[in-house]
């Protein structure tokens, strides 16, 4: 884990490979939160709390 | 003390407050009473709506971390280990709650307040961050600290605020700032359980029954 | 804002209500994380590189080290004129139009460098050193010019030095007065390791402050050179990378973009702003998109990208389907 990281160069942008996994995984799991079903009860019919 | 007293003192422990009960514990009790009673501290039923989840989760690991794991000693590589990558966590799951409550206009219905307290947590937390890297006493901290001394200058703040200075950055890390975003901390989720979880955008609260 | 002072029991009307357990999620969360936590811990490690000292500096490269210590002697290093918050020089002095906070804030971590990094340590070191002692007696009772003379003429030298198996240095023959005797200590100095101990306990045998060590190292282009081989300068996105293959600080993207796009980085400046004062610029466009971000419930425009971007009806699609299927059914509590 102590070599030099790979880096993508794009344009101006100079990023870690370790970096743009990271901010890959984080937009996956902001999707994945998005459309995965929350569990829990369904709800009950017109119910006041 | 005779029976009477002590069933009276026994008594008073249990009774709501009095109307005619004044000074400063009575006004902050009826304050607390009305803002967070301990149902909506620790409810046990949520709008459907939390659908989300993440919200939820990521507010609760970050309240785990945030208090907890920089706690943790340096000695022993296996422990540096695990506060570097819990802080990565940390932001990793901050910024996606910061998305989710940016999409969701979490500030909505009077929760400004709440989105503010959130934006300085996220600024302290940097500002931990930052003195938590000067102070590893490794290559890593002595370039960051050269290069941020700049920065630092700059803002006039540096002859204050000296990132070389080991001794004022660790105490800063170790206590000064994690005290401050415990703190704020603990402001954000009373904010969020005294007003409740927002509706959705565009659902309107209904003002007839 | 009335909907502020609206009890939650109006707030949720019409809102299905479902057990959940708060505390049960708190638990699962913390065990969830805890244990990847420990997994990456376990497999990846941490980075520790090891920090650069004085001796080590001086062992690797001596010639840079010199460099440095007669730079600093001769007051033309970065940190010699650096400006506020350590002299009163203005090399370093970054101001916005008339907003001048460094130079207003004043000096409040002294460093006068041909003492504190040359001079100080030596006079410390000449016991049973009676060439030294000469030494410096010769160049502190020399005038400024003098002395500036010597130490030119040893800059030069140093460009053609030669450097021997033992680390040591030897400079081609000059006129550089006392200079080489000094020169020659520091490097001594600094090899055995005294260096990093003089400039850091100064008269406390307690210290914690590092700066003056760390300001020499960063007057040097060893520690440079060994960032630049890690990808931690400035213009490569330092900010945001880690030694090694871990990963970095992410999260301070923006904040290093602005160092890498013109008229931060060029010369030519636009609003005030050029490659002289890219630090102050940087930090006023942070704190200015922070205090946004702060106050986007305030902010029209700001505050309606969710409801124009409608990621919004994936978060709550469950929610927004009940609440069609009730106007549907023509249910009397529907919007």
């Amino acid at each position: 884990m102590n070599a030099p990281a790979p880096y993508i160069h794009w344009g101006f942008i100079l990023i870690s490979l370790p970096n743009f996994i990271l901010i890959c995984v984080m937009i996956l799991l902001f999707v994945l939160a998005l459309v995965m079903p929350f569990p829990h009860h369904r709800p009950k019919e017109h119910r006041d709390e | 003390m005779s029976d009477d007293a002590a069933s009276g003192a026994a008594d008073q422990a249990t009774q709501p407050l009095a109307d005619d009960e004044t000074g400063w514990t009575a006004s902050v009790r009826r304050r607390v009473e009305k803002t967070l009673p301990i149902s909506e501290l620790l409810p046990t039923k949520q709008p459907a709506y939390v659908g989300s989840f993440w919200v939820v989760l990521s507010g609760v690991v970050l309240a785990f971390f945030g208090s907890a794991w920089w706690h943790v000693s340096s000695i022993g590589h296996f422990f540096n280990s695990i506060h570097f990558w819990s802080v990565q966590m940390f932001f990793i799951f901050m910024v996606l709650h910061l998305w989710g409550q940016f999409w969701g206009a979490g500030w909505r219905d009077g929760r400004a307040k709440t989105w503010m307290v959130g934006v300085v947590i996220f600024t302290v937390s940097i500002g931990t961050a930052f003195t938590g890297y000067v102070i590893q006493q490794n290559f890593d901290s002595q370039w960051i600290a050269i290069n941020a001394k700049d920065a630092i200058n700059s803002t006039g703040v540096g002859g204050l605020f000296n990132a070389l200075n080991f001794g004022q950055m660790y105490g800063l890390h170790v206590m000064l700032f994690p005290i401050g975003v415990t703190l704020l901390v603990v402001l954000h989720v009373i904010q969020v359980r005294a007003k409740g979880v927002v509706r959705p955008i565009d659902d309107p609260m209904q003002a007839t029954p | 804002m009335k909907t502020s002072k609206v009890d939650k029991k109006t707030y949720y009307r019409g809102v299905a209500m479902v057990p959940y357990d708060l505390l049960k999620e708190v638990a699962f969360a913390m065990i969830g994380v805890l244990a990847f936590v420990l997994i990456l811990s376990a497999v990846l490690s941490s980075p520790d590189v090891p920090s650069v000292t004085l001796q080590s500096w001086s062992k690797a490269d001596p010639v840079d080290f010199l460099t440095t210590a007669s730079g600093e002697l001769s007051g033309s290093t970065v940190v010699a004129s650096y400006g506020p918050p350590y002299n009163s020089g203005s090399g370093s002095v970054q101001s916005w139009g008339p907003l001048n906070l460094q130079q207003w804030a004043g000096v409040h971590i002294p460093i006068n460098a041909p003492y504190d990094f040359v001079l100080e340590p030596l006079t410390q070191t000449t016991a049973g050193d009676a060439t030294l002692a000469s030494a410096l007696t010769a160049y502190e009772g020399a005038s400024g010019s003098q002395q500036q003379k010597w130490l030119a003429n040893y800059t030069t030298g140093l460009s053609t030095a030669t450097l021997a198996a033992d680390g040591t240095v030897t400079v081609p023959s000059g006129d550089y007065g006392p200079v080489s005797v000094l020169m020659d200590r520091m490097l001594t100095l600094a090899r055995s390791g005294g260096l990093d101990a003089l400039l850091l306990t100064s008269d406390h045998f307690f210290q914690t402050d590092f700066s003056r060590p760390l300001l020499f190292l960063d007057d040097g282009g060893y520690i440079a050179d060994l960032a630049t081989q890690q990808k931690l300068d400035g213009d490569d996105w330092g900010v945001m990378n880690e030694t090694g293959r871990y990963p970095g600080q992410a999260w301070l993207w923006l904040y290093t973009m602005w160092y890498q796009i013109p008229p931060f980085n060029s010369d030519t400046g636009f609003l005030g702003i050029s490659a002289a004062n890219t630090d102050l610029a940087v930090v006023g466009v942070m704190l200015l998109l922070t205090a946004l971000l702060l106050l986007v419930p305030f902010i029209p425009g700001l505050r309606d990208i969710p409801r124009w971007i409608p990621i919004h009806k994936l978060i709550w699609r469950g929610h927004y389907a009940e609440m069609r299927r009730q106007a549907a059914a023509g249910d009397p509590k529907a919007p």
